[in-house]
């Protein structure tokens, strides 16, 4: 890990994995991201929060490169995302984990995880991540024989994070991974996002319980109406009164 | 003021999960009220049990004094709830003027005449020979709303009908509203646009995991503390994992 968490991800001082400018994305109907402005810093977890419809997914989607922008820029590393391919963009190193499940379910826990590797030709590159992989994750080898279908939502997801690890992502994008998992699953996941964190993965998520995304957070940012409307540490973020404003739409005392 | 429709107690439950639990909310005639809630907090569910399209576990539905739980939807409209649906339900290859008339099919005489003042109340008259399939999806969301009114029911229940509309269509559907109310028209409204709803609603009930946490007016609402919970959500993760602001 290259960098503390320390400044709001707003900082020129921190080095940042991704610098988004000015982002403006719709689908046809109108601008649904109305000018967004984040930086990913190197090493953390920065959580972007808000209402439905402020345009979450819509973010995730655009960095890896399933919509277009229509303005703005998108600086991977030095690199302009904008225009790329989606292949172009996991090649980056720009990995994403999709809201709904999306494993084989006919095919092996192993066979789910190694696919995520497909882009790698080296077969002994591939079963080294795949050893790494396990190392993150122990609890998955001792699935890896079974159909992925016969797993739990929770177990799944396990696998599908396992999956986009295969590739080291420069930048991990994970949209809402606690969606549609019970509560009591849900801690699992948050601790499984913290591990992939804790070996070096930097994470931006998206996620729909706010309290426990941004407290698992280094950074956290509010979205509402398609714009960056707070951003800060996770903890800032949290402790922010205006938040409640920004999803109930109006002043909410801190009760 | 008297109480137009009622939930007492509405349990529903598919599979394991739970969607509604001890789900009791009252709409009083003559106002606007907002049904509001994160998502999965049983809204929807709760729609589909009032308009018969799910089955109530236990609980009960009352439309004015009237016990109408688990009655079918086409008796539950005839009754008088009209209701829109999220994804607009018309008739894609039938003409603007045929989906209508459909929906009309109760009132025997100047059906054609009363549909036409509909379209041209919600304003897309203009299209009345158009294929439905045809329009673009905020005009479909004008069709339903149409479509629901000719009718004349005694209550209109709109799932989300700001989602996914651009906002002069939302200042022009909430202005609809508005003057339907003024004229003595009672509406039950989901809707995730919060501008929208503390905008309109006389009353908002809020859902949480399929039960009441919160009922009032808008300002009260919204700053209730458990409203904020439920929209935040619980914060599940342990001091030892929290992020260490540096």
């Amino acid at each position: 890990m290259t960098e503390q968490a320390g400044g709001p991800p707003t900082s020129t001082t921190a080095r940042s994995v991704l610098k988004i400018d000015g982002l403006v994305v719709g689908y046809g109907g109108g601008d649904v991201l109305r000018g967004v402005s984040l930086e990913v810093p190197e090493g953390g977890i920065t959580c972007v929060v808000g209402p439905n419809g402020a345009g979450k997914s819509t973010l995730m989607a655009s960095i890896s490169g399933l919509l277009r922008p229509r303005l703005g820029s998108m600086v991977l590393d030095g690199q302009n995302l904008v225009g790329r391919s989606t292949r172009q963009i996991l090649e980056l190193g720009v990995v994403q984990v999709p809201q709904n499940h999306s494993l084989f379910r006919d095919m092996t826990v192993r066979e789910n995880v190694e696919l995520g590797g497909y882009i790698l030709s080296d077969r002994a590159l591939t079963a080294s991540r795949l050893a790494a992989v396990f190392d993150i994750f122990p609890q998955i080898q001792g699935w890896a024989g079974q159909k992925a279908g016969s797993l739990s939502g929770g177990q799944q997801r396990l696998v599908e994070f396992a999956r986009a690890l295969m590739l080291e992502p420069r930048l991990l994008l994970l949209d809402e991974p606690s969606m549609g998992l019970a509560p009591k699953i849900l801690r699992t996941v948050f601790d499984a996002v913290r591990q992939m964190n804790a070996a070096g993965t930097t994470i931006l998520l998206v996620e729909q319980n706010a309290r426990a995304g941004l407290r698992l957070s280094t950074h956290g940012v509010v979205m509402e109406g398609g714009r960056v409307r707070l951003s800060g540490t996770g903890r800032e973020v949290l402790e922010n009164p205006e938040i409640g404003a920004l999803y109930l739409g109006g002043a909410v005392s801190p009760g | 003021m008297s109480v137009l429709l009622r939930t007492e107690g509405v349990h529903k439950s598919y599979g394991g999960v739970r969607a509604l639990d001890t789900c009791t909310i009252e709409v009083a005639e003559g106002t606007v009220a907002g049904l509001i809630g994160p998502n999965g907090s049983g809204k929807t569910t709760l729609f589909n049990v009032i308009t018969g399209y799910a089955k109530a576990d236990a609980g009960e539905v009352y439309l004015a004094d009237r016990r109408i739980t688990n009655v079918a939807p086409d008796k539950v409209f005839a009754l008088g709830i009209g209701r829109t649906f999220q994804l607009t339900r018309i008739f894609p290859s039938l003409t603007v003027m045929e989906n209508m008339l459909v929906a009309s099919q109760h009132s025997r005489s100047g059906a054609r005449k009363r549909a036409m003042e509909q379209l041209e109340f919600v304003g897309i008259e203009g299209y009345h020979g158009t294929q439905a399939g045809m329009l673009s999806y905020g005009q479909r969301k004008l069709l339903e709303l149409a479509y629901v009114l000719v009718a004349d029911p005694a209550i209109v229940l709109l799932d989300e009908p700001a989602g996914g509309v651009n906002l002069s269509l939302v200042n022009h559907i909430a202005a609809r509203i508005r003057e339907l109310n003024a004229a003595g028209k009672t509406f039950l409204i989901v809707e995730h646009n919060m501008e929208f709803v503390m905008g309109l609603c006389h009353q908002v009930t809020v859902l949480d995991s399929g039960t009441v946490v919160a009922a009032g007016p808008p300002d009260i609402v919204r700053t209730d503390r458990r409203v904020l919970d439920a929209y935040l959500g619980e914060d599940i993760v342990d001091d030892a994992d929290a992020a260490e602001d540096a």
